[in-house]
């Protein structure tokens, strides 16, 4: 049995941690993402995400697969929440087991990664002034403090 | 009939979430022809497209009850 899920409702960490841990398992590393109030010096007042539900659950559901293989021994429970998230709410969460720290640490970051290239969800950002859609940030311009 | 889904900014383009369309046998490179002619500026912002919830390339064929996806550039996390 895994989790791979996109829902609705307020995402509580530690249900994620408590499925991927088990007996041959020393090490859980449990990653939450949460809604920031400020970006390049703007305030955000929420956050909307919307998702392509059954892809998204089926894209992660193959990243897990994918830590499986490269990370041996380890085990992997992937959330996203969907809807309105107030600052500081958990949009993500990633919980990875395994039997060494370092590999769920690898594991873990690699899953977030992969998320935020392929995984068909996608985060509106509603500041005070206005609003707009968010997508593939690492390729936004870089505010230069000057 | 190819039934076509678009999401975030793409829906906000074509101003509906779904619809169909008589595209069956044709390519995804021509659906994304097809859908720039009915919706300008749909393809500029690197949108990929999903057949059946999986990634598609420009030459896939697209058959009968076929679910494309407009996925543009994805912001999770």
């Amino acid at each position: 049995m895994s989790i791979y899920e996109i829902t609705d409702k307020p995402i509580d960490p530690q249900r994620y941690a408590d499925h991927v841990l088990r007996p041959e398992a020393g090490a859980v590393v449990t990653f939450t993402g949460h809604v920031r109030e400020w970006t390049k010096g703007i305030r955000t007042l929420y956050l909307s995400y919307e998702a392509y539900v059954p892809m998204a659950e089926k894209k992660m559901a193959q990243i897990g697969g994918e830590i499986e293989e490269k990370w041996e021994g380890t085990r992997v429970a992937i959330a996203h929440r969907i809807g309105e998230l107030d600052v500081g709410e958990v949009a993500v969460v990633i919980a990875v087991s395994s039997p060494h720290r370092k590999a769920a640490y690898e594991a873990n970051e690699y899953a977030i990664e992969r998320i935020k290239q392929d995984v068909p969800i996608w985060k509106k950002e509603i500041w005070e002034t206005g609003e707009q859609w968010i997508g593939d940030q690492n390729k936004k311009p870089e505010v230069r403090n000057t | 009939m190819i039934n076509l889904l678009y999401f975030a900014g793409i829906r906000d383009l074509t101003g509906v979430p779904e619809e169909k369309a008589p595209l069956a046998g044709r390519t995804v490179g021509e659906l994304l022809e097809w859908a720039e002619e009915k919706y300008p500026g749909i393809r500029g912002g690197g949108a990929r497209v999903a057949v059946n919830e999986e990634y598609a390339l420009d030459g896939d064929v697209l058959e009968e009850g076929d679910t494309a996806a407009f996925i543009p550039p994805v912001s999770g996390g």
